[in-house]
């Protein structure tokens, strides 16, 4: 089966400092991918280039065996839909207002029932004529998640499976609902989405994703599978902690940080 | 009063509770059409209601008399293309600050206040002065253009210049914002004091009496000037109204949203400089319409840019309309320049807005 999204050796340097180094990087439509890394490892900035937003130093990124830099802005929106890290709003929408911008021009029949279903997917059903901005943090950050899903099944009715990119979607989310998000993620993943996640969890990423891609200082470390992403050794190696691995009676792998102090060098 | 008591009330609860757009719409239809009536009776020569359909030449059948006469006379060629050219400035302006505080996503922008419309003020003060010269004679042809184009030129670098200096990837810096505004309102306003020092005695009464900012000298042909300008913004305003409200979002959200947001930035620049460039042209600068308007009606109908455009557009004509009323009926048979009224009313609401939001934008 083809990718839906590759990226092919796209490198980032701003100001002479390369933030991304030649990273390749393929997901099929239906897989779930997780974005890990220490902070300053250039997950971001990867995300940004794989949304179309940056324009890669060098290399190139595809959509759809096309090229991301030939899709106007409109019609990549009905390919790929992206949630950024902190999104302010600063005028009193309401939160049923937002979740409608991600149905762009569709018209009130069409988007209406989208609307209802994604707020009553992250649970704020209840708040839709709340104003935003007079929301907790962790609730803005729901109600900008639904919208983002509004716009991704906009495009998946009419162009069929999409890309969801989700940059540290949890960072402002109580467990619960760090979970809900996840969840609800990997529920478009199994309908055949391609979804990519920059997550810092990482017993949430090896509970959900399919594969792990693992970056260090800008460069691809590991990508693969859960078990052999996630090592004692490489976590050692590119996080400086120490833990030891644990499974579920599922079989999941989870994380037990032994020492909050970085790790000796070997 | 009432309403709006009551929207900060709901505001302050979190729950919005808003009209229906098109009872919005015929609500401010009514006040301006109840304004310009107003409008048309009071001032200097009185013309009471039941005169006023003859006036207008509503009343064919009417005796002609030297009063009669007298009223068309006013009512024609001075009271309507003055309520023309006041409703269309004020449209003009507070459409302008309802798009720049959407481009800027802070409600705190307005025109006046960082410096767009002195920017126009001074080129428009330069094209009085430099008409006279050797380049101006051969431009004289095109006097009644030459001041609106100007005052188009100066308002378009200054927010270009404004733009560049306040946003950094895509990100826009309140206090950079307003501070660089201050600092080019500056800069233009000496620019303006040194032509005024250059300036003969004849050019020195042209700017005076423009920067005064009055309507005492709108006639048709500036009303004209106007309407093509207001006509092209409100077809426009239609057109950018989604992608200012996914603006709000920032400019990476809107693009992931699928908003041409370079597009988008480079149109709502052109048609903030034109909208403000051509009243400041017909008026002088005025003040804080850009900033009131939009903000009372978001209180009340929401910040949708869809129907807060249009409605700003209304109200702005309504606001400015009874405020030329104002301005020449209360200190009758002389008048108060207009910039004066907006400022005393305008600059205390606006500290009014900033010290209700000093806890909510961190400078």
């Amino acid at each position: 089966m083809t990718a839906l999204l590759e990226a092919q050796s796209v490198s980032m340097v701003v100001g002479g400092a390369t933030l991304v180094d030649s990273i390749d990087l393929q997901i099929r439509a239906g897989e779930m991918v997780a974005i890990v890394g220490p902070n300053g490892a250039g997950k971001s900035t990867l995300l940004r280039m794989l949304s179309g937003d940056l324009r890669p130093t060098r290399g190139e990124v595809r959509l759809k065996q096309r090229d991301i830099r030939l899709y106007p802005p409109r019609q990549l929106a009905f390919h790929r839909a992206m949630l950024s890290q902190h999104v302010n709003v600063t005028f009193p929408f309401t939160v049923e207002e937002i979740v409608h911008m991600g149905a762009g021009d569709a018209g009130r029949a069409t988007a209406q029932p989208l609307v209802e279903a994604a707020l009553g997917e992250v649970g704020l059903a209840h708040f839709s004529q709340r104003q935003l901005p007079t929301l907790s943090g962790g609730e803005q950050q729901r109600a900008h998640f639904a919208r983002v899903l509004v716009q991704l099944a906009c495009g998946e009715a009419q162009h069929g499976p999409g890309l969801l990119l989700l940059d540290e979607p949890t960072s402002s989310l109580d467990m619960r609902h760090q979970i809900d998000l996840v969840e609800t993620a990997k529920r478009r993943a199994l309908n055949g989405t391609a979804v990519i996640a920059v997550l810092h969890d990482l017993n949430l990423a090896m509970r959900f994703a399919d594969r792990i891609v693992l970056l260090h200082r800008g460069r691809l470390a590991v990508d693969g599978g859960r078990n052999e992403a996630i090592t004692a050794e490489t976590i050692r190696r590119i996080f400086e902690v120490d833990v030891t691995i644990d499974y579920t009676d599922q079989g999941v792998p989870f994380l037990l940080p032994q020492t909050m102090r970085p790790a000796a060098s070997p | 009063m009432t309403a709006l008591t009551g929207a900060g009330t709901r505001r302050r609860a979190g729950y919005a509770f808003r009209p229906s757009a098109s009872l919005a719409i015929v609500c401010l239809l009514a006040a301006l059409a109840g304004t310009a009536l107003i409008a048309l009776t009071v001032g200097a020569a009185g013309i009471p209601l039941a005169r006023l359909p003859a006036a207008l030449g509503l009343w064919p059948d009417a005796a002609p008399s030297p009063t009669l006469a007298r009223d068309q006379l006013v009512v024609w060629s001075i009271r309507i293309p003055r309520i023309a050219a006041a409703a269309m400035i004020g449209a003009l302006l507070a459409a302008s600050g309802a798009i720049m505080q959407g481009l800027f996503r802070n409600p705190l922008a307005d025109p006046a206040l960082v410096g767009v419309s002195s920017g126009g003020a001074l080129a428009a003060a330069a094209a009085i002065v430099f008409t006279d010269s050797q380049m101006g004679q051969s431009l004289r042809f095109m006097q009644h253009q030459l001041l609106p184009i100007a005052a188009f030129a100066g308002s378009l670098a200054t927010t270009i210049i404004l733009y560049s200096i306040a946003s950094r990837s895509g990100r826009t810096s309140i206090a950079i914002f307003l501070l660089a505004g201050i600092a080019i309102a500056a800069i233009a306003n000496a620019g303006i004091g040194l032509l005024v020092f250059i300036a003969d005695d004849r050019q020195l009464r042209d700017i005076t009496f423009w920067m005064l900012g009055s309507l005492s000298g709108a006639t048709w042909p500036k009303a004209a000037t106007l309407a093509p300008v207001l006509g092209c913004a409100a077809i426009a305003c239609v057109w950018i109204g989604r992608g200012l409200d996914v603006l709000v979002l920032g400019e990476a959200e809107a693009f992931h949203s699928g908003v041409d947001v370079e597009r988008l930035k480079r149109i709502s620049i052109v048609l903030v400089s034109a909208m403000t460039g051509v009243a400041v042209s017909v008026c002088g600068v005025v003040g804080f319409v850009g900033i009131v308007v939009p903000h009372l009606l978001r209180l009340v109908i929401g910040p949708a840019h869809r129907l807060l455009l249009p409605a700003s557009m209304l109200f702005g004509a309504v606001l400015m309309t009874g405020a030329d009323t104002l301005a020449r009926t209360i200190v009758a048979p002389a008048e108060m320049p207009i910039g004066i009224l907006t400022a005393a009313i305008g600059a205390p609401f606006f500290l009014g807005m900033l010290l209700r939001q000093r806890g909510l934008v961190s400078l």
